[in-house]
This record gives structure tokens, sequence and C-alpha cells, in this order.
């Protein structure tokens, strides 16, 4: 029964000639799948490995481009003690490779109305007083596939300094990797958001112009103007479209 | 790493840099700019929408025998995921206001306009909250904001990329809330570039007359997705988020309005109706069906299911065939072929050049104009760069931007994309990146007018779902701003609409008339849909799944 006939159709490349300095033979890599054996592509990347295998991924892929952290993995390297953490979509595989993905991070996520909040230190200890445990053992940041600087954020959400807070974890992915090494049990990513869009709505500064167009909007001083495009003939849009001037 | 080979071509990129940067100083366009007949001959030429095969008349429903995209036809002609008779409608279980279907940027703007109005919601998505396309746009989002721009210059702007064939009401819609949508992210929390005196960073974008590009880095849609996502958390009481629970049908009455829809949970495998007085649609577009064979930016989820739902239940769509190829997706290394390269890198500066480190076309034409004057390049003049695994591409130059803008400006603004190469030891403050067009966003969709309304009552659609706004081609940054302006108002006039409405007895026949008609028209096809899921799995692994019904989550 062949079915989700469109989507099972493997992306073709767009240049059918072969490859200028191409040398055919794929080479291969063994990699161990929550356990499991497997030969994969030497150069595939974690996801790309998994789907190789013959996994129907579900839970594990989102964006599969480094932006929405559905993908944070963990693995080993033969010999090695430590435990290494990283993207599946954007982490190349290593022969000999032990890996698991996860599914997903317990993680609560408590209730706040950010308009009744206030940008200072008193809201961390309010909402995330967990923050105030961090030991500074840097765990976190050695986690972090972004290679953000994690525990300098939660210091800084420790000393009440949005900026640095909002600055950064700009880049965080919500990936949870940094929240599962954390001996004090804190959750980084939540407190940096949380960071984010106090800077955002409370201390960045305000645009005047922006103000300015919003009233001019609210009072319809385009009308006049959206009513003549509207009603204009093609051609004479046209005119007007290709007759305008560029910044 | 590149390798060896492509050395000459970058040391002639490089070569003609001081050359080109002189240029671009002068402040005149760097390439001419097409004029409407050289546009339309390169669209005509070499654009994928334009070959023959690229197009099919669908033989069905709504749009019967219109010509639309092939592989969209092919999805729309197919069976249901669900026998209706297995269904007893009269106990949902599910009851609230508004369904919204799909956890991205439209979906969750609604839920929270709709929610301030005090209407109850439930949100399906299929994967994560926010795992979607709008978790992914690095560039930007338009909007009419500065003093020497003005809303209607927008709408001039968006209807010439469209080709003019844009819905007048739906681009006014776009271009005269853009400056409300700004301030209403900022202060959800949205934290845009900025100057020094508070004012908005606003850059190029292909097809724009002015800059009005706003940004958050580039992970503006990052910083935004999460944003509403965590809006839309801090209200469990008033919206309900069931995850890895797509909607694979929606569900009428006997009126004819919609009323829900059939919910399936991935992980179970169990089904369930949810009865609601308005539907939203916010499914986002269809990448993932790799339309011509072209590798795709767009997320996990990208299949297009809204369309299909929404066909079976007798809803029209428009210029279903158009699809964006945006011009630079990555093509090398191998392992992020198809990742976007945000167009921002060339409202930066950088410049597309060929293997003889040369201009060819003006780096901010419209995407369609663009992108195809790149596969020219490649394939009638050979003048693309071939990769290892046989790709084509053309150079986009980066390091220029740190000369234009300034040493560390990539750093700055461009960290995903530094991250994204330096990965595979490509460093683009100091190299430029290899790039071919990828399949990008759905330009039609489900018609709407300008309160999402479908001509199915009851029956909402915001965001990449819907057709109309962008005409044929839609201009970066329009999208962005597109899921929130839809987004806010599918909320708005929803939660208005069921103030009145009574909903009737619950019906699936549409499933089993659209049935009948595939089977009247002779149609003879074993796909069913929606996707949900594409599969990657390799040929030589499917042929020992035996149990082929038992793969992916289709049982
Ligand atoms: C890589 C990339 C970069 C981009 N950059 C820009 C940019 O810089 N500027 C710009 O303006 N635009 C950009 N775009 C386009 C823009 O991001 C999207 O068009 C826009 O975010 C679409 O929003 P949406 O809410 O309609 O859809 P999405 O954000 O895709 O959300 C749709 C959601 O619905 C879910 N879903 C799908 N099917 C079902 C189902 N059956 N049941 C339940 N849920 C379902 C999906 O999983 C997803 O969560 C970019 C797109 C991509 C892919
Ligand atoms: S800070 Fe934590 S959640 Fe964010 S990207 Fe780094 S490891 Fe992931
Ligand atoms: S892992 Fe936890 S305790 Fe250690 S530095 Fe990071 S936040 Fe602090
Ligand atoms: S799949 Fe989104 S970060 Fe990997």
């Amino acid at each position: 029964m062949a079915t989700q006939k469109t989507a099972k159709k493997k992306p073709v490349k767009q240049a059918k000639s072969k490859s200028p300095k191409n040398d055919t033979k794929k080479t291969m890599a063994t990699v161990f799948i929550m356990g499991k054996s497997h030969e994969v592509p030497a150069d595939a990347t974690i996801m790309g490995a998994i789907e190789y295998a013959g996994y129907q991924i579900i839970r594990g892929a989102g964006c599969r481009e480094g932006f929405c952290g559905a993908c944070a993995t963990v693995y080993r390297m033969p010999g090695d003690y430590k435990i290494y953490t990283g993207l599946a979509c954007t982490t190349l595989v290593e022969d000999g490779m032990w890996l698991s993905q996860l599914p997903a991070i317990p993680a609560q996520k408590p209730v706040y109305d950010i308009d009744k909040l206030d940008p200072n230190v008193a809201t961390f200890q309010k909402i995330y007083p967990e923050v105030f445990r961090c030991v500074s053992c840097n765990s976190c940041t050695k986690a972090c596939p972004q290679d953000l600087e994690v525990m300098d954020y939660i210091n800084a959400a420790m000393r009440g300094d949005i900026e640095a807070v909002m600055d950064l974890s700009f880049d965080c992915l919500s990936c949870g990797l940094c929240a599962i090494r954390c001996p004090s049990e804190i959750v980084q990513y939540n407190v940096g958001l949380l960071g984010r869009r106090l800077y955002g709505k409370y201390l960045s500064k305000e645009s005047k112009q922006l103000k300015k167009r919003i009233k001019e909007v609210k009072e319809r001083k385009f009308d006049k103007e959206y009513k003549e495009f509207k009603t204009m003939k093609k051609e004479e849009l046209k005119k007007n479209y290709y007759d305008r001037d560029t910044e | 790493m590149y390798p060896e080979y492509m050395r000459p071509s970058l040391e002639k990129v490089a070569q003609t840099r001081n050359k080109r940067f002189e240029l671009e100083k002068s402040g005149k366009p760097v390439f001419p700019p097409m004029n409407a007949e050289e546009r339309e001959e390169v669209l005509n030429k070499f654009h994928p929408d334009y070959k023959p095969a690229a197009r099919r008349k669908i033989r069905i429903g709504p749009n019967k025998d219109e010509h639309i995209t092939t592989e969209v036809a092919d999805m729309l002609e197919s069976h249901s995921r669900i026998k209706p008779e297995f269904f007893d409608l009269t106990k949902p279980d599910y009851e609230t206001d508004i369904l919204i279907i799909g956890g991205g940027g439209a979906g969750c703007a609604a839920a929270i306009l709709a929610m301030q109005k005090g209407a109850k919601s439930i949100i399906s998505t299929k994967l994560r909250l926010g795992d979607a396309n709008s978790m992914m746009s690095q560039g930007g989002m338009q909007a009419a904001v500065t003093a020497q721009d003005s809303p209607t210059r927008h709408y001039l702007d968006a209807m010439g990329g469209g080709h003019f064939d844009n819905k007048p009401d739906l681009v006014r819609a776009l271009t005269e809330d853009g400056p409300e949508v700004v301030k209403w992210l900022e202060d959800l929390g949205v934290v845009w570039d900025k100057l020094e005196d508070g004012s908005l960073q606003v850059l190029h974008g292909g097809g724009t007359s002015r800059k009005r590009m706003h940004s958050c880095r580039d992970y503006t849609g990052a910083i935004i997705m999460r944003t509403l996502m965590d809006k839309v958390r801090n209200h469990p009481d008033k919206i309900t988020c069931l995850e890895f629970m797509p909607i694979v049908e929606l569900l009428l009455d006997s009126k004819g309005q919609c009323a829900g829809g059939v919910l399936y949970n991935l992980e179970t495998e169990e089904y369930f109706t949810v009865k609601a007085k308005a539907t939203i649609i916010a499914t986002g577009g269809y990448g993932r069906l790799h339309i011509r064979g072209f590798d795709t930016t767009n997320h996990y989820g990208a299949t297009g299911d809204g369309l299909v739902m929404a066909y079976r239940a007798g809803a029209k769509l428009l210029y279903m065939d158009s699809v964006q190829y945006h011009p630079t997706g990555s093509v090398f290394p191998e392992q992020i072929a198809g990742f976007l390269i945000t167009e921002k890198i060339r409202g930066a500066g950088g410049q597309p050049l060929n293997k003889h480190g040369e201009l060819f076309v003006f780096p901010r034409e419209p995407r369609d104009v663009e992108s195809s004057a790149f596969i020219r390049e490649c394939l009638e003049k050979n003048n693309g760069i071939e990769t290892p695994s046989g790709r084509l591409g053309v150079w986009l130059d980066s390091p220029l931007i740190e000369m234009i803008q300034g040493e560390g400006y990539i750093n700055k603004q461009f960290p995903a994309m530094h991250r994204q190469f330096i990965r595979y030891g490509i460093d683009i403050t100091k190299e430029s990146m290899l790039v071919y067009p990828s399949l990008h966003y759905q330009n039609g969709g489900i018609e709407i007018n300008d309160k999402c309304e479908t001509n199915i009552p009851g029956l909402y659609v915001a965001g990449e779902a819907t057709g109309g706004a962008h005409g044929r081609n839609r201009l970066m940054g329009n999208s962005v701003l597109d899921y929130n302006v839809f987004g806010r108002r599918a909320g708005i006039f929803a939660s208005d609409y069921i103030k009145s409405v009574k909903i009737s007895a619950l019906t699936l026949n549409h499933i089993t008339d659209y049935d009948d008609e595939l089977k009247k028209a002779k149609i003879k096809t074993d796909l069913i849909t929606p996707v949900l899921l594409p599969s990657y799995t390799p040929e030589d692994v499917r042929k020992r799944q035996l149990t082929a019904c038992y793969e992916g989550t289709l049982r």
C-alpha cells in the first residue's frame, strides 16, 4: 500500500550532471541509535542518519535548520567518559557515536502577565526563585549547542541586569540541553525568554516615528490614496510602480 | 571548507570585490534592474512554474478544471484518512468556542486576540507549539514606519511584486495594519533592532522601494514566535494547546457551517472530534511536498494539510498555480542543502556572482525574477559552480558586507548564518556562500476576504495557508507581517461571529461526497491525505518494511 506518495519522493538533486571531482563510493560510519547499531553515511547529520536508518521521526524534528530546538540529542563517543550534547539537525555523526534524542524536556512554565511585571530583579525572584540557587558550575554553558554564555545570563538575572539577559540569551533555541545538565534545576531558557520580553516591553527606547505613523493611520490619512490605487486601471498602477523612486 | 577545485573561482570573486565595492558606494544600482519585458522573458524561460509539467488540470472540487501546481493537484485528488461512519458526532470529545488549526505565528496571534475578546479556543498543532515556518524567519518583517515611507507605498511595492494579481483589499489590510503590528509585538516584548535614539532599524528587501524591513538580528521569527507562544501559555484558562494532535478533517453542520474538526493523536493513534462555533485554519505552507523535486527551506510539518481539508469541505483556493522559490537556498555543504540564506544578506549589500566573480543580475529583484536569473546563469549561460554532489549554484558575496557595513557586522547581525557555516569550516566574513533557488513559500492558498472569511460560514483562514494577499509572488518580509495581520484579524472576526452563530447537527458527509466525486471522475489513487509528515526513509529500507501500512503515522 503505497500511501503518502507525493511526500515520499526523496528530494532529487537539481543538477543531473556527474560531479566534477566526485569519488562515487560513499564512506560510511557506524552509529548506535538508542543502542542499536546502524551503518549510515559518514557525512550525515544525526537527523539524516536516524532517517537513513529507517526511523520515521515524530518527536525530535521541527525546523530542521537549527531554530526550534526540537531535536536535542545526547551522545557518547567510544573510550570517552564524557556526555556530549548537540542538535540532531546540525550535528554531524561520527564513527562509534552512541546517541539518543530527547523527545521532550520536563519543564513546567510558570504563568504570568507581562503587563503586571516590573523590569527588575524582584521579578526574577518571584517567578524563578530557583535562579538564585545557581552554583556557577558552568555545566549549562558547556551543554549549549549555540555556544551561548548561559551561566552568564543566569548570573545577569540574579543581578537584575535585564539588558544582559536579553543580549546573552538572544540566540537561545529553548532546546533544553542546559536545563537537563543543571544541578540546581534551573530552566535557563525560560529565564532568558522572560528577560527578553521584559527588555522589549519596558527597557527598549520608544520610537517616536512609530507612534506618529500609528496615529496617522488611525486618522485615516492614507484613505484617499488607497482608494485611488484601488480604482486605478492596471496599466496605470503598473506605470506608478515602475516609475516609483527608490531609497 | 570548499574543495580545492573551487579555489580559482573564489579567487576571482576576491579579485573583483574592490571594484564592486566602489560600485556599491556610488549609490547607483550595482546592476541595471530589469524592466517589465525583461522580467517576463526570464520568468517565462526559467521559472520552474512555467515548465509544462509544473501544472495540470484539477478534475474535482471547487476549483475543478483550473490549472494548478501538479503536486498540489495530486494531493487534492486523494482519499481521506478517516471513515465517517466510525464517528459518533452527537458526542463530541472536545467543545470550544474557536478551534485553531496550527500553532505557528498565525494560530498563536489568533488565539491571543480571541482570548482578549473573551473567546475560548483550542489550538491543535501537529508538532510542538511553534514548530513552524514562523520560527524560522531570519530576515524580518515589512512595515511602513519611516517618514519617507507610507503604507500606500508599501501597497504599491507589494502589488508590483505580486504582478498586480493581489487582491487589493487584502493588500490594504496588510500594509495599513503594519505599523500597529510593530507596536503590538513590542508591547508583548519583542526586541526589535533599534538605533541609539530608539528609532527602528530598517533595511531593504527584494522589490522594496523604501527601507522597511524590521528585524531582531537574524532570529526575527524565533523571537516573535517565542514571544507569542509565551503569551499563549500564560493563559491556560482560555487557550488549550494540543501538541502532536493535528486536525485531519473539518466538521460541518447540517446548515453547511464549519463546526470544528477531527483530531488525530500522532502518538497513541486515536481520533477525537472537536466541536467549535468557528474554526481558523492556520496550517502554513507546503514546502515538504518537495514540488518539482526541489529542496525546501520549510519546517518538517509543512505539508499543505489545511488546503486539502478545506478543499474537501468546499472552500475555494486561489493562485494555486504559483510556487515561490527563494533565490538563495544553500547548496554547499550538502548537509545544509536547501537551508535558507536570508534575503537580508542582499539587503545589507551581499551580491550574487557567477563563477567568474561577475555580477549578472540586480541583487534585489522580486524573488521569482531573481530566482529565474540564477537558474538562467547556471543552466543557459553555464556560469554556475558545481558542487561535489552535482548541485549547481552561484556565489553570494558576504565578505563585501563587512566592507560596506563595517567589520563585525556579520557576527552582530547574522549570528545564525555565521554559525550555520562555521560548523563546516566556512567563515562567511571571509568567503562567499554558494546558493541556488530553494522551495520556500506557498504563494496561493485558501481564498479569504479582509476579515479572513472563506466561502464557508464559520471557516476562517490566516497566514501562509491563505491566497490573495501576495498575488503570484510574495515579497520578503510580507509574510511575517501577513501572519500577524491576518492572524489577529481572524481572532477578532471569529470572536465576533461566534456571538450569534447556532451550530446544528454535525456531519462528515462532505468526506463521503468528495470520495464519490473521485469515483465519478474515475480518478484512481491510493494517496491518503493530509500528508502530515514527509518520509525520508531510503528506498531499500522501505522495501523491507513489508507491512507498509504500519509505516509512519498511518495505520
Ligand atoms: C526558513 C524560512 C525563513 C523565512 N523568512 C521570512 C522572512 O524573513 N520574512 C518573512 O516575511 N517571511 C519569512 N518566511 C515566511 C514566513 O515565516 C511564513 O510564511 C510564516 O511564518 C507562515 O506563518 P503561518 O503561521 O501561516 O504558518 P507556520 O508558522 O508554518 O505555522 C503552521 C503550523 O501549523 C501546523 N500544522 C500543519 N498542519 C497541521 C494540521 N493538519 N493540524 C494542526 N497543525 C498543523 C504546523 O506544524 C505549524 O506549526 C520564512 C519562511 C521560512 C521557512
Ligand atoms: S541556552 Fe539552553 S535552551 Fe538555549 S540553546 Fe543553549 S542549551 Fe539550548
Ligand atoms: S548549570 Fe545551573 S547551576 Fe550550573 S552554572 Fe548553569 S545555571 Fe548555574
Ligand atoms: S529541528 Fe529545529 S533546531 Fe533542530
